[in-house]
């Protein structure tokens, strides 16, 4: 009982020690804010990362694709059986995106994705990022009139009229001045290479243009009877950052600057299927732009019809007319084992004998989240050494407090007090020292984390400088997540070094000599 | 022990709240140690039987008592006087076992003490012996109340203080009002006089009704006039509750009030 009540006295009179525990209240504040700052960005990360990737894709080595995915498709059902959510095949190829910005064409490396626009939707969360509404309900790879994000202004069919009357207008003064000044033929070459905006036969491309005949004569047909102010190319679905600037403007906001918008026209030109492989370009419409704030899968994405991109590559087999594809992307059940599902399908298809990789969403991305989950690890490892090291602070003002009280701990033992009893006094109080300290830098980070943007706020109004860079993450906000086994892990570790701090000055003031310690003044 | 239990059980038969009874007033354990009949025989309660011990300073061995042979009887008053370094104060922590004889054997109650294990002798400071110093020894951080009963609280669990902390107060409360303290209960030490520290631990000293009270120099730090009130509560405590007081002090005067006093010289007793 004298354990306690000299525990609470000693915590309510000895500040000199709640002192010394400010840095284990800092630690574990500090533990706590990055640890749930860290957790929101995983998991900001993983939902992006698989927001996009499908939870497992069989994809095929070659660039030939899987040539009858059909009957693939029909095995890994069976395989996989119940589990299985959905499923949809895709052609992935590196391809080079070319559109046209001020006069002048500006070329970009992306992932050219040919996809089911029916399902693709269903096997990841693709149709979510899509930035028009009704797109995001179903895609459609056709142009819609208007209604697209407002940072994008005007978009979509009538903004395309729009161009495509004034291009039409410049056409025509262009047209009027040629002939004003016929007689000087260098104006009339450079007049001839920029009033040709839509129709692709004269573009500097025409070379890349495959040798397939039925290409060429497509596209020449195509371009002699496109309307461009009533009638679009294939739609493509870009992502976001392959054709936008984003900058900061003189009053710090966030400006996005979009090159090409939904209804302009682009180029692609991506190689065909087979040996060599020859490079062919092809005209789309932009319908809609894909923003999942990752920026790798934003400045590289492009999305067209698959049935389209198998056409112009030559992926379809003439005899049967079935479609090659280079990967099937499935989507298990929720809370399914991805890992089991991955094996069953490795061993059915085993890599020795079938051309095709069995990969679950984690392996595609597993040197990424391995190194985030090394930073949480490493941070905490560090940050608990703080904490460690306010456990020497702790040790020092213990022995000093042992020493003060040494004439009391020679009272208690004449008043038939144990060493043992003594001992837990001390112990005792390290403990509720530990409690007072992580209790308090528990509260303070869950307050911090709580109020984490509302603190970069005002550390930018008074440092005048950027906490937080939303053009670097894409995220408007931090990301936190408070977890309560993180929390309670570290509130532990942090009592416990308390405790383990107290034990070498609690054992000096148990082992001290009544005589002597009474003596002592 | 098993005095008190008798007496206790006499009490509880008596009055239906067993704590109210032995508290009632300083009479009670004067009735009780009449009634019991173990006190009848024992002649002596605490006896020294050729203690020695010497102390370490520096590479030199000094010895402070040189073969002590004292005995205090039961329900006597007896003081230790002599000069400063004869070896009283070592004495008496030794009877008090807070230090262990060199040679020689310490005698309570008929059994040796000086040899038990320590939490033994622990239990046995706490039950039996009240112990009282020159420099009063009260816990700063804590009130009179709860100086006083710090000995209760020291022996008994949490759940065991629990349980007894009224009855605990109320003769806490009692014994303050016996050494004329009852108005200061919510004071810390260092709002008291030295008089009334003296007089806090005193209280401290009975709280767990022990059979032998060892005081080291109690008035060595007090002025004349409250030197000779805290000698007046001593002798009245011997007198009416027949408690056996062994008492260390350098001042003959002070020694006078004792029934018997034992002389230290060189760490030896001198029979002058």
């Amino acid at each position: 009982m004298y354990k306690l009540l000299l525990c609470v006295r000693y915590l309510r009179t000895r500040y000199i020690a709640l002192a010394s525990i400010i840095s284990v209240t800092l630690g574990v504040a500090t533990m706590i804010v990055v640890n749930s700052v860290m957790c929101g960005f995983q998991h900001e990360m993983h939902k992006r990362l698989h927001g996009i990737l499908s939870d497992i894709v069989v994809e095929a080595h070659s660039m030939e694709g899987i040539q009858d995915p059909e009957s693939l498709v029909e095995e890994i059902r069976d395989e996989i059986g119940d589990d299985l959510v959905g499923m949809t095949a895709t052609v992935h190829i590196p391809a080079m995106l070319s559109f046209k910005v001020r006069g002048q064409w500006m070329t970009k490396q992306v992932n050219l994705i040919g996809i089911d626009e029916k399902s693709y939707a269903n096997v990841s969360e693709f149709g979510k990022y899509l930035l028009h509404p009704e797109n995001r309900k179903q895609l459609s790879f056709d142009l819609h009139e208007r209604g697209y994000d407002p940072r994008l202004r005007e978009a979509g069919w009538a903004y395309r009229r729009m161009k495509v009357a004034q291009e039409r207008y410049y056409e025509e003064q262009m047209r009027k001045l040629e002939a004003a000044s016929a007689g000087e033929s260098t104006h009339e070459t450079v007049a001839t290479a920029t009033t040709d905006e839509d129709s692709g036969d004269d573009l500097p491309f025409n070379f890349e243009i495959g040798q397939d005949p039925f290409l060429e004569a497509d596209e020449e047909n195509d371009a002699r009877t496109f309307d461009a102010m009533t009638q679009q190319h294939v739609g493509i679905v870009l992502g976001i950052a392959t054709s936008n600037i984003r900058h900061r403007a003189s009053d710090g906001e966030i400006v996005d600057l979009f090159l090409c918008k939904p209804g302009d026209d682009v180029k692609v030109t991506f190689p065909t299927a087979g040996t060599p492989p020859q490079a062919v370009s092809a005209n789309f419409t932009v319908c809609d732009f894909y923003e999942s704030k990752m920026s790798e899968y934003d400045s590289t994405f492009a999305f067209i019809p698959i049935g389209q991109l198998q056409y112009l590559r030559g992926m379809i087999d003439p005899q049967t007319g079935a479609g090659a594809v280079s990967s099937i992307q499935i989507k298990l059940k929720e809370g399914a084992d991805l890992n089991a599902a991955r094996d069953s399908l490795r061993e059915r298809f085993p890599a020795e004998v079938f051309p095709y990789r069995v990969q679950t969403w984690k392996d595609m991305q597993g040197p990424l989240l391995a190194a985030v989950q090394m930073e949480t690890t490493i941070l905490n490892i560090l940050l608990f050494l703080i904490i460690a090291v306010a456990g020497f602070g702790i040790l020092a003002t213990f022995f000093m407090i042992v020493v003060e009280k040494t004439r009391d701990i020679g009272i208690l033992k004449s008043l038939g007090a144990t060493s043992r009893g003594v001992m837990s006094i001390f112990l005792g109080y390290g403990l509720s020292l530990g409690c007072v300290g992580s209790g308090v830098g528990m509260v303070l980070g869950l307050l911090f984390v709580v109020n984490i943007n509302r603190v970069a706020d005002v550390l930018e109004t008074i440092t005048g400088r950027e906490v937080f860079d939303p053009t670097i993450y894409y995220f408007q906000e931090i990301p936190t997540i408070i977890q309560a086994h993180t929390v309670a892990w570290i509130v532990a570790g942090a009592m416990l070094i308390a405790v383990m701090a107290s034990v070498l000055p609690a054992l000096r003031a148990a082992r001290m000599h009544p005589v002597e310690a009474l003596r002592y003044e | 022990m098993s005095k008190l239990t008798t007496v206790r059980s006499n009490a509880s038969e008596r009055d239906a709240s067993p704590h109210a009874e032995p508290l009632r007033g300083p009479h009670f354990r004067i009735d009780a140690k009449q009634d019991s009949p173990k006190s009848a025989p024992t002649k002596w309660l605490m006896e020294a039987r050729d203690v020695r011990k010497s102390y370490r300073k520096g590479a030199v061995l000094v010895p402070v008592l040189k073969g002590v042979n004292a005995t205090a009887g039961d329900g006597e008053f007896m003081a230790i006087v002599g000069k400063s370094g004869s070896g009283k104060s070592t004495l008496l922590h030794l009877l008090a076992t807070l230090d262990a004889p060199d040679g020689g054997e310490i005698h309570f109650e008929d059994r040796r003490i000086d040899n038990l294990p320590t939490t033994q002798r622990d239990g046995l400071r706490n039950r039996e012996m009240g112990v009282v110093f020159q420099f009063y020894h009260l816990l700063p951080e804590l009130t009179t109340l709860e100086n006083t009963i710090l000995p209760a609280m020291i022996g008994c669990s949490v759940t065991q203080f629990w349980g007894k902390r009224r009855a605990l107060r109320r003769k806490a409360l009692d014994l303050l009002e016996q050494v004329g303290l009852s108005h200061r209960l919510k004071h810390r030490p260092s709002e008291l006089s030295g008089g009334e520290m003296q007089r806090v631990a005193i209280a401290r000293a009975l709280l767990n009704e022990p059979k032998i009270l060892l005081a080291d120099e109690p008035t060595g730090n007090l002025d004349r006039q409250t030197g000779v009130q805290i000698m007046d509560l001593l002798r009245s405590l011997n007198r009416d509750r027949k408690l056996t007081i062994v008492m260390v002090t350098h001042d003959s005067a002070i020694a006078k009030e004792a029934d018997r006093v034992v002389q230290l010289v060189e760490g030896r007793v001198s029979h002058a």
